[in-house]
């Protein structure tokens, strides 16, 4: 009995330590904030105030929470089953441009039957972009975490090249404000594939929230998946197959359960999570596939699934976090007339990372210590 | 007047679930043979491994000679002429034999390479001085056990060691190669080296031993010199109560045949063949136990039969049902149950919680598995009876089974496997690692099948596990049956010369 | 007569493009071959060719800037030990935590010094061979030897020598003899005494800092600028090169030549097939792939790698 109170002692600690880590990254944060000769307490204060002190921060915040919340599934999700899903970057792309051109290619089709299609092109496209790897480690025992990184550099070059495909002309707006011409995109998706914004909802309930804020039902689309996950997961048979492989896939194979078929759903399910990320960046806020190169939202989403501790519900918090730290960079970075750049937050991110990654050894061994001396 | 050579005093060593060590004292006399008994789990090698440096106790000192001794690392062990020989070989398997040996204290020329011309001359040296020849060249993961043993044994003596450590010897040798093993320490005796090895097997300390410590849950249970006791006193001093050294059995009652191999054959995990044409029949109702030492094709054999490895060619049938390459699960659905010999990384998910592991294998079905949802009520209900049926502690059904002793683990595991009345049961290496109290409980169980009619193949390397529950026992060696045998008209000495395949060639292999 | 030029100078780049490669890829023989993953080459490959760069300009000296990137691989790799060793966290987990750093802090830095994110180098460093007098005139053959091998930075042969050392130092020291077991069997190590976390450290520590000597020939002597993410996947690159390689240096460097000559092929194909330019980039992530899938089953990994040394409760 008293072993027992030990492991739910753990388990409580195990959940108090992503905290911990914030907290210590933020301390590192400071340190640095100092070097380059700013004021911590006001760039923290700046930060903290503008995303989560009113309406619109909290909007920009879910916002950029949204992409993170799917990719941090992706990775919690593999996880679960024992796998490193480091492809959500590829994922990412594929499932979204798929849902791009589904968006504007089949344009005569009605918002009811067009943007269901459009989510699902998403995460089906993220879905077969994570079956190579998923079947190559499943069949040939090829380490997956290799394969889906030259995967994100081959989707990379792939997306670049059918937008060249599907390039359409840069807009009057674009044209006037003589930017960002550089950076290919396809056309417009059509209006009835497009998700509503937040601001809609919000009206419908007579609650003030500003028409410009971009977080929109993708957001909730976000939240459902991560329920979704959640049941997957624990509360049927394929969830409880996924996590045994996770495990022990020797003990699983002696259970009768196939390790192969589980690694490739795992890692298909885990990649149309990425994929779904194209219902934010696409269907709710630019309406057409755009070349960026370097959004990094795949590798945040690692950070984001192992400080939600790869819990669905730890990761929609923890995206929320990320949010809060991106937006809340951003302004910082405006406040402060470009001295401290955006990319401080990308640093304070991976600290994140590797406290968290510390923190589970170092509170058992403090566990220890307490009680050699008890 | 002996003179002590080594004196323990106070140990007390506590880990997190338990406390291996407390307040023992030992003490070993120069040139003597001294062991070491007690159940799994008593701290005896835990005991050792403080000793060898291994781990630090919380309390207590050692001394060495007189001199108080600090052991913080291996280092210093070595350094003070201990050598130890564990239990699972400390080898390293892509590394030949010389850099084996040598590791940690390399000879050097020019002090900066290795010189492996001197490494291996003084292998060969070592080796000459104790009666036997070995290849110092070959690579570890291409020699015998045996052999295995014995470069650990020239480990020890490289470093010059005056004190050898022993833990479970013979846990792996054939009992030839057990008396080889024992030449070899009586010769060293003389030599005036000091020995102490760990065991369970009391018929060994019986044979070899000068004298024996006892321990028991932690404790020294007492000291004794080995021609002033017996096992039956030994053992009681091991369990604390009187331990009843043979099972009843009923009477043979024996029904249709129920598993039939044949012309079997299957390769390893090298591409080499572990299985060599075997043929047998187990009927309903009887025991048929596979003795042989691990590692001649029984694992392989245990995995063709239930799904876990394809067979290269031949045949086998359930009740006249050809399920040769059959899936595990196809397997499990045709109620053939396996307790596995790997139990920690086969047969349970310690991530897992007990309920979840009773599940396993039966958890995509009904009553557990509900179209897209699992009934949980139907899970608990069942962890519940099963743990009150099978006395699993602690009884919580949702504790993770990693907390759970040996013992229980296989219990769960048990539980799990008879449930659902399997009509094969395969027990490889059932009581491995387990305490006495679960030793018994598992063969009751495997004897309540043969009862209800059941057909049950049991593979061990333990004889007189063997001797005492199989109705017939088969040998193998280097995959092949060697011969048939009547548990009542053979021993341990004619199953261990099997074992070792030396009257392969006088025994044709017979089909029963 | 044109044609053999050009294969020189093709059999030249190879080498070129496989330096950075064949370095990093050593330094994961290293970190692996004592037990430990390094996913983080990537990031040391990264932040050494950042460093090199800003420090070169700084110190108008790229020797300086040589030397600082391997040391900042040095802080790298100590962070990747402290984190894998000492706290015995995932080390798939940490590698990529440390890429993360590494993409933000060079980024970070770049803006903060330089105020942009792309930075030319200002001073090269020589290359001797340019300095040899007019051998071999009048023979082709000469000329294209000279080309393929005399033409090179000097970081080039530094390579070289370090390879060699390598393999002495892993196959006939007794460093190299320990560090085998520490990454085979560690439990049976720790039994001989060899200390488990020294050895640990120094592998973990060495890659990062041929990480960083890689990172710094990128940015150096390869593009002669540093610009966010140059790494470009080089680091798991590296990781290929070295399963094909089995571990081994002089393995690893034949994987990494072959990854050269197919980088510096597809390039050509470039100007001769009508091939899009996108899929010309594919190439060396294709080819890691393939690489990968091939080397199944043929190549095993040092046993302990990637796992934790934790003493057993015997």
């Amino acid at each position: 009995m008293n072993n027992i109170k030990k492991y739910n002692y753990f388990i409580f600690i195990e959940k108090i330590t992503p905290l911990i880590a914030v907290l210590l990254a933020l301390l590192v944060g400071s340190v640095v904030i100092l070097l380059i000769g700013e004021d911590p307490i006001f760039v923290y204060k700046t930060l903290f105030s503008n995303a989560i002190g009113n309406r619109d921060g909290w909007g920009n915040v879910l916002f950029r929470a949204t992409p993170l919340i799917f990719t941090g599934l992706t990775v919690a999700f593999a996880f679960r089953c024992g796998l490193f899903n480091i492809g959500g970057e590829g994922q990412m792309y594929i499932g979204t441009f798929l849902a791009a051109w589904v968006g504007f290619t089949f344009t005569d089709l009605p918002a009811l039957i067009l943007i269901p299609l459009c989510v699902l092109a998403a995460a089906a496209g993220g879905a077969l972009w994570a079956a190579v790897p998923g079947i190559l480690k499943a069949k040939m025992g090829v380490h997956e975490v290799i394969i889906t990184i030259m995967m994100n550099w081959i989707a990379s070059s792939l997306t670049f090249y059918l937008v060249l495909v599907y390039k359409a002309p840069a807009t009057e707006d674009m044209k006037a404000a003589g930017v960002q011409q550089m950076i290919p995109h396809t056309s417009e998706i059509a209006e009835a594939a497009r998700l509503p914004r937040l601001y809609h909802i919000f009206k419908f309930f007579n609650i003030d929230f500003p028409s410009y804020n971009q977080v929109n039902v993708s957001f909730l689309i976000a939240i459902g998946i991560a329920i979704l996950a959640y049941y997957i997961l624990w509360k049927t048979n394929l969830g409880y197959e996924i996590r045994a492989v996770g495990y022990s896939p020797l003990a699983a194979e002696y259970g009768g359960i196939s390790v192969s078929r589980n690694i490739i759903l795992a890692m298909m399910i885990s990649g149309a999570f990425a994929g779904l990320v194209g219902t934010n960046e696409v269907m709710g806020f630019k309406y057409r596939w755009r070349q960026e190169l370097f959004t990094n939202l795949g590798f945040n989403g690692i950070a984001v699934a192992l400080l939600g501790k790869n819990h669905p519900l730890g990761v929609v918090l923890a995206a929320i976090l990320f949010g809060i730290l991106n937006y809340g960079g951003a302004i910082v970075n405006i406040y402060t007339e470009g001295r401290i750049p955006r990319e401080l937050i990308m640093v304070l991110q991976a600290v994140i990372v590797i406290f968290v990654v510390i923190s589970d050894e170092l509170v058992k061994r403090i566990i220890r210590r307490r009680r050699k001396i008890a | 007047m002996p003179e002590v050579i080594l004196e323990m005093k106070n140990i007390t060593k506590r880990f997190p679930l338990v406390v291996a060590n407390d307040k023992v004292n030992f003490t070993v006399y120069k040139g003597e043979i001294h062991a070491l008994v007690g159940e799994n789990g008593a701290g005896k090698s835990t005991l050792m491994s403080i000793l060898y440096g291994l781990y630090q106790a919380d309390s207590g000192q050692i001394y060495f000679n007189g001199k108080k001794v600090n052991i913080s690392n291996p280092n210093v062990a070595i350094n003070l002429k201990i050598g130890m020989v564990h239990q699972h070989f400390m080898l390293v398997p892509p590394l030949t034999v010389a850099e084996n040996i040598i590791l940690g204290m390399e000879p050097r020329k020019n002090n900066i390479f290795i010189d492996m011309e001197k490494a291996i001359k003084k292998v060969e040296e070592l080796s000459e001085n104790m009666g036997f020849k070995i290849d110092p060249r070959a690579k570890i993961e291409n020699i015998s056990v045996g052999t295995q043993q014995r470069v650990e044994i020239i480990k020890v003596f490289f470093r010059g060691a005056e004190i050898l450590v022993l833990d479970e010897p013979t846990a792996v040798l054939t009992p030839q190669e057990v008396e080889e093993l024992f030449e070899i320490l009586r010769s060293l005796k003389k030599q005036g080296k000091t020995i102490i090895f760990i065991t369970h097997k009391l018929d060994e300390v019986k044979v070899l031993s000068d004298r024996v410590t006892v321990m028991r849950r932690g404790k020294v249970a007492g000291v004794k010199n080995t021609k002033e006791t017996n096992q039956e006193e030994i053992a009681s001093m091991m369990v604390g109560r009187k331990v009843i050294f043979k099972v009843e059995k009923k009477p043979l009652n024996l029904g249709k045949v129920a598993l039939k191999i044949e012309k079997l054959e299957a390769l390893n995990n090298k591409g080499l063949p572990a299985v060599k044409n075997i043929s047998f029949e187990i009927k309903e109702g009887e025991i048929l136990g596979f003795a042989g030492v691990e590692g001649n094709g029984q694992t392989e054999l245990v995995e063709v039969i239930t799904g876990l490895r394809k067979a290269s060619s031949g045949k086998i049938f359930l009740n006249n049902q050809d399920i040769t390459d059959d899936s595990p699960r196809s397997i499990r659905e045709d109620k053939i149950a396996h307790i596995p010999e790997d139990r920690r990384q086969r047969g349970i998910i310690s991530n897992y919680t007990v309920a979840e592991n009773l599940i396993l294998g039966s958890h995509y079905r009904a009553p557990f598995n509900r179209g897209l949802k699992l009934n949980f009520t139907a899970i608990n209900n069942h962890a519940n009876h099963l743990i009150k049926d099978f006395d699993i502690r602690p009884t919580e059904k949702d504790n993770l089974l990693k907390s759970l002793s040996g013992g229980n683990q296989q219990k769960v595991i048990v539980a799990r496997e008879l449930y659902g009345e399997p009509k094969l049961l395969i027990a490889a290496q059932p009581t491995r690692g387990l305490d006495v109290g679960s030793i018994e409980f598992v063969h009751q169980q495997i004897l309540n099948e043969r009862g209800k009619g059941k057909a049950i193949l049991l593979i061990s390397a333990d004889l007189e596990e063997i001797l005492s529950l199989s109705d017939r026992i088969a040998v193998i060696y280097e995959g092949k049956i060697v011969d048939f045998l009547d548990p009542n008209k053979t021993d341990e000495r004619e199953i261990g010369l099997l074992m070792t395949g030396s009257t392969a060639n006088k025994k044709l292999l017979k089909k029963k | 007569m044109l044609g053999d030029i050009l294969n020189a100078q093709f059999i030249a780049s190879s080498i070129r493009v496989a330096t950075p490669l064949a370095l990093a890829g050593l330094g994961g023989v290293f970190s692996e071959k004592s037990g430990v993953v390094n996913i983080g080459l990537e990031g040391m490959i990264l932040t050494g060719a950042f460093a090199a760069v800003a420090v070169t300009n700084f110190a108008q000296n790229p020797w300086v800037g040589v030397l600082a990137a391997v040391l900042v691989g040095i802080f790298l790799g100590l962070i990747h030990a402290i984190t894998c060793v000492t706290f015995k966290a995932n080390q798939i987990v940490s590698g990529v935590a440390i890429n993360l750093f590494a993409s933000g802090i060079t980024i970070f830095f770049s803006w903060l010094l330089f105020g942009e994110t792309q930075i030319m180098v200002k001073t090269n460093l020589p290359i001797w061979g340019l300095f040899l007098p007019n051998i071999g005139e009048g023979s082709t053959f000469v000329r294209n030897m000279i080309v393929i091998f005399a033409h090179h930075s000097p970081l080039v042969y530094l390579t070289i020598i370090i390879f060699v050392l390598s393999h002495i130092i892993i196959y006939k020291t007794p460093f190299g003899l320990r560090l085998r077991s520490v990454g085979e069997y560690p439990q049976a190590a720790d039994t001989m005494g060899v200390n488990i976390v020294n050895m640990r450290y120094i592998a973990v520590i060495t890659s990062g800092a041929l990480a960083g000597l890689a990172g710094s020939f990128l940015s150096l002597e390869q593009a002669h600028f540093f610009v966010k993410e140059m790494s470009g996947g080089r680091g798991f690159i590296a990781l290929a090169a070295m399963i094909f390689g089995k571990w081994t240096p002089f393995g690893t460097a034949g994987a990494a030549l072959l990854f050269g000559l197919g980088e510096a092929l597809a390039i050509r194909l470039q100007g001769v097939a009508a091939v899009p330019v996108q899929f010309i980039n594919m190439v060396p992530y294709l080819l890691a792939i393939f690489v990968l899938v091939s080397a199944v089953g043929r190549a095993v990994p040092p046993a302990a790698s990637g796992v934790p040394y934790e003493k057993e409760i015997i």
